[in-house]
């Protein structure tokens, strides 16, 4: 392993902002952290970096325990949240600082600079201010800063948060590349699981200073741990559940789930597409309370009588007006159980 | 953090704890009934409360001149408009012994006024209110506008919006916003005019008389040291109190104010009602801050051209045994010394009063610095003289002894103008050079110091500024074959005679030039949020 966190716990007054945290990361990972704000992510890379000192717990790089290791060290790189540039110093001299700071040679600084600017798909821009880059620029001048002097982990603070949403879409596909490209060790947080999704090999999901799950995107994307990963990662139809023989009995009625379900009462969760409308007659009855248009489908809010709402995912043309009654019917391969 | 912390205890708690035990210390055994026996003498009485009903005047006059003034600067967007706050900042840097020479040479014996009209104020309380007001209008700019050009003008047009009239949103709306401010600015008029000693030692007469010229005069006149030293107790435990008060009221200044770039929230005025009162404010600042400085130097002329001037290059034996143009060279050897002690002190203050993990104990230590900037000079020229003259400490020999006092009075300005500068440099910019390989002195230097290098040119400015013009300190303890230029000026008014007058005026003259360019440079180097002064 490259990296391994064993019970780093790091204290806030009375607060854990991470609370026994263990985290492997091996080489050439890419390993996002997911959670909401304050859920202690970005203490998490504070912590490996060395900005942040250990309350318990060890951080170990490389097998080398960090303990006592000063950040300019520890030769990890850490991209900022607002990228943090220099803003009396051009873009080559940001780039080249971390060069500099390890004694490289002028030649090979100039070099180096060339190489990543082009790499970040900014070739020729070492001249410029840093203050008059757009948004999506100054990220790969710090991008470019952060790579420059071969960190032996490669640390992402919100990478994207700060730019429009295309930008964002273009830009993870591009890192995705890089990094495969570089075979660069990389832990990044963020709160957005798009950008987790598609930027990491393994997800690990953050409540709270704990990790609530760890996996590949698409086992977490499956089978959330629990309630909390499944809301936070956008799902609605979350409820407690008593699982009997391949059916669950939940205030929506009997809801079939996979046939080896553990027994007992269980949370379920059943995904939008597994909610399926059907005539008025038929199935649970429900009013339609809300719609709204996300592109490939329509998201249609259901109140059924005496339970919690639904959320549907319907095809365009198919999708009921607000006020219509229809029935509900459940999908077995959309249902979960969770943990 | 260890050499500002023995520097203030040698230089400054040492000297204080010296004046303590001279004023209440008999013979090895304590006297606290000094402190009541001092305070029952009529005159003592009298000093004291003409000091606190002259500062409170002196502050509501300020107020009432110079609230126009910093509403213009901050709001109005014309042309000159750099050169009049330029102008409006002159007075503040410049030494009180040139505002007193410039006011006697304005309304006093022979002076403009009474020559024409015949009008006399010098024996008057008047001018000493004036020139309180000549040098504390920046002040009151400084703070209250600074902080007015900054309010986002959109509050007042959201109230407008509301249905309030152009004065009502005024009222409830920026008025509200910017009181904290002008009681910060009023405390610091306050503080300075209760302080205030050469003016009043050169305008005052026998007549007038601050707490500060009292001490001086039982110092070196009356010899009786021990009231000397009970005056300045009352006057710290004074001056305390309105710092406490200050501290408390900047605490409360910035909360919660929409605050938006000072260079979009200017306008051009519009309509008659605007643009006279730009006309006003542009008269008052020409008759009362340039008309004064005008006379000055026009006095500094009245004798066949530079008939004064050449007279300061003579030796006349009798106020000083050297020519008196020699304190010129003087006062600049010492401001070069004091001002590199003070930008040392005060630097090294500064970065450990930014360091994150900075204690309660380092933060009280910030309240400390200031403390020599309103504990007045002559408490710190007194301190100095009584307890730097004999052994562990005797430095009474040393030319050392001037500019320390003075580094002393220059410090506070120091950390005032590094301290903003240096919290604003954001932290996770010094992690990203540590991440980036940087050693802590590697990122400070890398980071750090090209961003603070113009605060820190200012500040040796205005450290260079405050020791040219220190005269309360230095009048204690200047010794007669080196006196510096205020030191000059105050001796050669205190001489009776025509010449004497005239050269006072001429070497009045070359200190407010030396010390108005010194104001140009800074003025040139600063940007609006740079510092606090």
């Amino acid at each position: 392993m490259l990296l391994s966190l064993e019970g780093a716990t790091v204290r806030f007054g009375e607060r854990a902002v991470l609370d026994a945290v263990d985290l492997e990361v091996a080489e050439h990972e890419t390993v996002c952290v997911l959670g909401p704000s304050g859920s202690g992510k970005s203490t998490l890379l504070r912590a490996v970096a060395g900005l942040q000192p250990l309350d318990s717990g060890r951080i170990v790089l490389d097998g080398r325990d960090q303990a006592g290791v000063p950040a300019h060290k520890r030769g990890v790189g850490l991209m900022f949240q607002d990228h943090q540039l220099f803003p009396q110093r051009d873009v080559a001299g940001n780039v080249a600082f971390g060069l500099r700071m390890r004694g490289a040679p002028r030649g090979e600084r100039t070099e180096r600079v060339e190489e990543l600017l082009e790499l970040v798909g900014l070739p020729g821009a070492a001249g410029r201010a840093v203050a008059a880059l757009s948004g999506g620029e100054q990220q790969r001048v710090a991008l470019a800063r952060a790579l420059a002097p071969s960190p032996r982990l490669l640390m992402l603070d919100e990478p994207l948060g700060q730019l429009d949403r295309s930008l964002r879409e273009r830009l993870v596909v591009e890192l995705r590349e890089l990094f495969g490209r570089l075979g660069t060790t990389v832990l990044a947080v963020t709160h957005d699981q798009g950008e987790a999704f598609a930027l990491a090999d393994r997800v690990v999901v953050m409540r709270d200073g704990r990790i609530a799950q760890s996996g590949t995107p698409l086992q977490v994307w499956q089978r959330p741990a629990d309630a909390f990963v499944a809301r936070f990662l956008g799902f609605e139809n979350v409820v407690e559940a008593t699982v009997g023989d391949a059916v669950a009995v939940t205030p929506w009625g009997k809801v079939p789930v996979p046939e080896d379900t553990p027994r007992g009462t269980r949370t379920l969760l059943v995904r939008p597409a597994g909610v399926r409308l059907v005539p008025a007659d038929a199935g649970l009855r429900c009013t339609v309370a809300a719609r709204t248009f996300r592109g490939t489908h329509v998201a249609v809010h259901l109140q059924p009588e005496d339970a919690p709402r639904l959320e549907a995912a319907c095809a365009l043309r198919a999708a009921p007006e607000v006020g219509d009654e229809v029935g509900v019917e459940f999908d077995v391969a959309e249902t979960a159980v969770l943990g | 953090m260890a050499v500002p912390v023995a520097f203030f205890a040698v230089f400054f708690a040492y000297p204080v704890a010296a004046i303590v035990a001279r004023g209440l210390k008999d013979g090895g055994t304590w006297h606290l009934g000094r402190i009541g026996e001092v305070l029952a003498q009529s005159d003592v009485r009298q000093v004291l409360w003409f000091t606190t009903w002259q500062a409170l005047v002196s502050t509501v006059l300020t107020l009432l001149i110079a609230l126009p003034g910093a509403c213009v600067l901050a709001r109005f967007d014309f042309p000159g408009k750099q050169v009049l706050r330029a102008v409006v900042t002159v007075p503040f840097v410049l030494p009180t012994v040139v505002v007193g020479t410039a006011f006697m040479a304005l309304v006093g014996r022979g002076g403009l006024l009474d020559e024409l009209w015949g009008v006399r104020l010098d024996t008057t309380v008047w001018a000493i209110l004036l020139a309180h007001v000549f040098f504390n209008y920046a002040v009151v700019v400084r703070t209250v506008g600074g902080l007015w050009a900054q309010l986002d003008p959109r509050q007042e047009e959201a109230a407008r919006m509301l249905g309030a009239s152009r004065f009502a949103a005024w009222r409830t709306v920026t008025l509200p916003a910017l009181a904290p401010a002008v009681a910060a600015a009023a405390l610091m008029v306050f503080l300075f005019t209760f302080t205030s000693f050469g003016v009043v030692q050169i305008l005052g007469g026998p007549t007038f008389s601050t707490l500060e010229v009292e001490i001086y005069r039982q110092t070196s006149e009356i010899f009786d040291l021990s009231t000397a030293a009970v005056l300045t107790m009352i006057q710290f435990v004074a001056v305390g109190t309105i710092l406490a008060l200050h501290a408390w009221t900047v605490r409360r200044r910035e909360t919660a104010l929409r605050l938006v770039d000072a260079s979009v929230t200017a306008r051009r005025p519009r309509g008659a009602g605007q643009w006279a009162l730009l006309g006003g404010v542009v008269a008052t600042v020409a008759l009362l801050l340039l008309l004064p400085l005008a006379v000055l130097v026009e006095r500094s002329f009245a004798d066949a051209g530079l008939g004064y001037y050449r007279a300061l290059t003579r030796e006349d034996g009798g106020v000083f045994l050297v020519p008196p143009i020699e304190a010129v060279g003087n006062s600049l050897q010492y401001a070069v010394a004091a001002t590199a002690l003070a930008v040392v002190i005060g630097g090294l203050a500064s970065v450990a009063l930014t360091r994150r993990d900075a204690g309660r104990l380092v933060r009280g230590f910030d309240a400390l610095l200031m403390l020599p900037l309103g504990v007045s000079a002559v408490t710190v020229g007194f301190g100095f003289l009584i307890a730097l003259d004999e052994p562990p400490l005797d430095l009474r020999a040393s030319w050392i002894l001037v500019p320390l006092a003075q580094a002393l009075v220059g410090v506070p300005f120091v950390v005032r103008t590094m301290l903003p500068v240096l919290r604003a440099v954001d932290v996770r910019l010094r992690e990203a050079a540590a991440v980036l390989g940087a050693s802590p002195w590697r990122a400070w230097r890398e980071v750090d110091l090209p961003m603070v290098r113009r605060a820190l040119l200012i500040a040796a400015g205005f450290a260079f500024a405050v020791s040219l013009g220190e005269f309360g300190a230095t009048v204690f303890i200047a010794r007669p074959d080196n006196p510096t230029l205020p030191v000059a000026v105050a001796r050669l008014l205190g001489r009776p005679g025509d010449l004497n007058y005239g050269q006072a005026m001429a070497l009045s003259t070359i200190l407010m030039i030396v010390c108005a360019v010194a104001l140009l440079v800074l003025e040139r180097l600063r940007t609006d949020r740079t510092g606090e002064f």
